[in-house]
């Protein structure tokens, strides 16, 4: 009934016109950062350049001082890799107590969960500020991994709790028998069984740790450890129309965020997909 | 996971009972293993109120065979006699403390009292007063605050209306027959994966005065439409809400194109056939599929358009003269840049009345659909 017809070859090509010209702004994206400081501010914004010219990228680089762009790129990495790693380690084991021993406390402790993830996190953040800086914690990346472990975590907990009741008891049940400890059951049995679910997390925090502007602001804000965002935010505020440096930056920031999608744009699309719905 | 082998089951075909013993042995999600031993049962022949927990099939004359169906998903599994020990210890109890205090510490203990502050005129060092409503009075009588709220209502509104209009009809548009609609869906969905102040960057540049997008009415003979598009009073907000509109619309794309794989093509097919348009298959078959999802879209939308904050700071921090401040943007310059602590913990009081009072209205709004329906 439905078949590829004309017509549909017709909607094909429209709805891929559409789509280029939605994508015109990363177009224009690239095509600036390319050009030289002249080219950039007397070319057409959508003009290619004449030959591709690194410069811009080559200053943002090689920046110094306390917005030093590669600087802010290390302790993004170290920030969001930290998070991601406390993330699945302590959600992973939380919800599985929560998913396998059904007692009072453990269903008690679900809907802790499930509420902080609902609960809208503005009205925390002058306390959590207040409280981190009073400990030391403001400035600093053990400070940030831990605040994001904190915020993050009940999305953590949650979607490794309905994984986890989705898997049959059998595995770690064989393991035990065989003569492991509960402990190695589940590192080495259980845990990683749960790839999927691991990948869900890791993506989720991964983006929003990494793409954070809102709380590194706050808690990193004047301090030497800045985060890629922020760095960026300061770098572009110093520089007055240069657009094909601050557009070096922009590209910059992208760039590992776009090659994890294109490697795992399936995994991307699923996760957000489904870990959002929660 | 193990996969489940979710076999295309049909009513009718009668292959398929056979298939269920070795259904029976793979480990598949408790839900899963009921719906498909029953749609096999049902595939042989046996009705609703005969799916019961053990039965005898008859496949063919000749041959029977007793199974057993798993019990309703949802309960827990049957709860072991009381006093007696599980058959392995799970983990250790205390693997849950460390989320459990985090847990409570970010989210419940820093919630709380942030809304002890709000009701305080705390600057952050010093002493404090119990100031009861006063801050609350103060926002209300604020026309630039006020302003806030109504811009912070205007771009959660706008972006939702606009996002769900234009990722549903992207949805539509690629969902079915199109060769190329996974390069697609991958391409669109590209801007939500990206930084939003990186992405307010671009769409910085294209709002200049001599950017792109006036170079491009010039070129279309509109110079009077030309307009210092992130320096204008009534346009600002609008250039804010176009840039989170280009970049969430995938998002809302990708929940709309699962909700529409969930809408048989036979039942597209059958509707066609009976006659009803494009618009009445929309309207009769394709919405009441994907109300579920219209639900998760509008809720996640509202409460992540009333959250909108980098991009504003990227194109423009505020101005002019308050034009795009939201509670966001003012919460973030009362208590960090003016070191207001008390205040600022009022307007994310406010902030968060709003955010609660929508989901929880449209968490209402959408069972009493269901209700309706069912």
């Amino acid at each position: 009934m439905f078949r590829y017809t004309k017509a549909t070859a017709v909607r094909e090509a429209l709805v891929w016109l559409v789509t280029l010209i939605g994508l015109l702004p990363l177009y224009i994206l690239v095509v600036t950062a390319f050009k030289t400081d002249q080219e950039a501010l007397t070319t057409s914004a959508i003009a290619p350049p004449t030959s591709l010219d690194f410069g811009a990228f080559i200053e943002v680089l090689t920046t110094t001082g306390r917005n030093s762009i590669p600087m802010s790129i290390l302790n993004s990495v170290i920030i969001t890799a930290g998070s991601i790693f406390g993330l699945v380690l302590l959600g992973s084991v939380a919800a599985y107590v929560i998913a396998r021993r059904t007692r009072r406390w453990t269903n008690a402790t679900y809907y802790l969960v499930l509420i902080a993830i609902i609960l809208p996190a503005q009205l925390g953040t002058v306390p959590l500020y207040i409280g981190a800086r009073s400990v030391g914690l403001t400035g600093n990346a053990i400070g940030m991994i831990l605040l994001w472990i904190g915020i993050l975590l009940p999305l953590s907990v949650f979607l490794y709790a309905s994984f986890f009741r989705g898997l049959t008891t059998e595995y770690e049940e064989a393991a035990v028998i065989d003569g492991a400890s509960p402990t190695q059951a589940f590192f080495r049995v259980v845990l990683p069984l749960m790839s999927p679910a691991t990948g869900t997390v890791a993506i989720l925090a991964g983006l929003i740790v990494w793409n954070d502007f809102f709380n590194s602001l706050i808690f990193l804000g004047g301090s030497t450890t800045q985060t890629l965002p922020v760095a960026m935010y300061t770098y572009v505020g110093g520089l007055v129309s240069a657009w094909n440096k601050i557009f070096a930056v922009v590209i910059i920031s992208m760039i590992p965020i776009l090659l994890f999608y294109m490697f795992a744009q399936k995994r991307f699309i699923q996760g957000f997909a489904g870990g959002l719905k929660g | 996971m193990p996969q489940s082998r979710i076999l295309p089951l049909r009513r009718g075909s009668l292959e398929a009972a056979p298939l269920i013993t070795g259904i029976a042995k793979t480990n598949v999600c408790f839900r899963h293993k009921r719906v498909i031993v029953a749609m096999a049962l049902h595939a042989a022949g046996a009705h609703d109120d005969e799916v019961r927990e053990q039965m005898t099939v008859t496949i063919d004359p000749t041959t029977t065979r007793t199974l057993t169906v798993p019990s309703k998903p949802g309960r827990r599994p049957p709860a072991r006699p009381p006093g007696r020990k599980p058959l392995i210890s799970y983990g250790h109890w205390w693997w849950a403390l460390p989320a459990i205090v985090l847990v409570i510490g970010v989210h419940y203990a820093a919630t709380l009292t942030g809304g002890f502050f709000a009701f305080t005129n705390w600057t952050g060092l010093g002493d404090w007063e119990f100031i009861g409503l006063d801050n609350f009075v103060r926002i209300f009588r604020d026309p630039l605050l006020l302003g806030a709220v109504w811009n912070t209502l205007f771009l959660a509104f706008g972006s939702v209306i606009l996002t769900n209009v234009l990722g549903l009809l992207y949805a539509l548009a690629i969902n079915r027959m199109l060769k190329t609609r996974y390069i697609l869906r991958t391409l669109l969905f590209m801007p939500v994966v990206l930084s939003p102040l990186a992405v307010a960057y671009v769409w910085k540049f294209i709002f200049q005065y001599d950017g792109p997008l006036n170079g491009f009415l010039g070129a279309i003979g509109l110079e009077e439409l030309q307009k210092v598009w992130l320096a204008d009073p009534t346009w600002s907000i609008w250039a804010i809400l176009i840039t989170v509109v280009w970049q969430q619309t995938g998002f809302v794309m990708v929940i709309y194109l699962a909700g529409l794989a969930s809408v048989p093509i036979e039942v597209e097919e059958a509707a066609a056939l009976d006659g009803a348009g494009i618009w009445g298959r929309f309207r009769h078959v394709i919405v009441p599929a994907i109300r579920p999802s219209i639900a998760i879209a509008t809720t996640l939308g509202i409460i992540q358009g009333l959250r909108i904050f980098d991009q504003i700071l990227a194109l423009t921090g505020g101005g002019p003269a308050g034009a795009t401040e939201t509670l966001a943007t003012q919460v973030y310059k009362q208590a960090f840049s003016l070191g207001q602590f008390g205040f600022g913990s009022a307007l994310a009081l406010v902030l968060t009345v709003i955010i609660l009072g929508f989901a929880i209205f449209q968490q209402y709004i959408t069972r009493d659909r269901e209700v309706g329906k069912g």
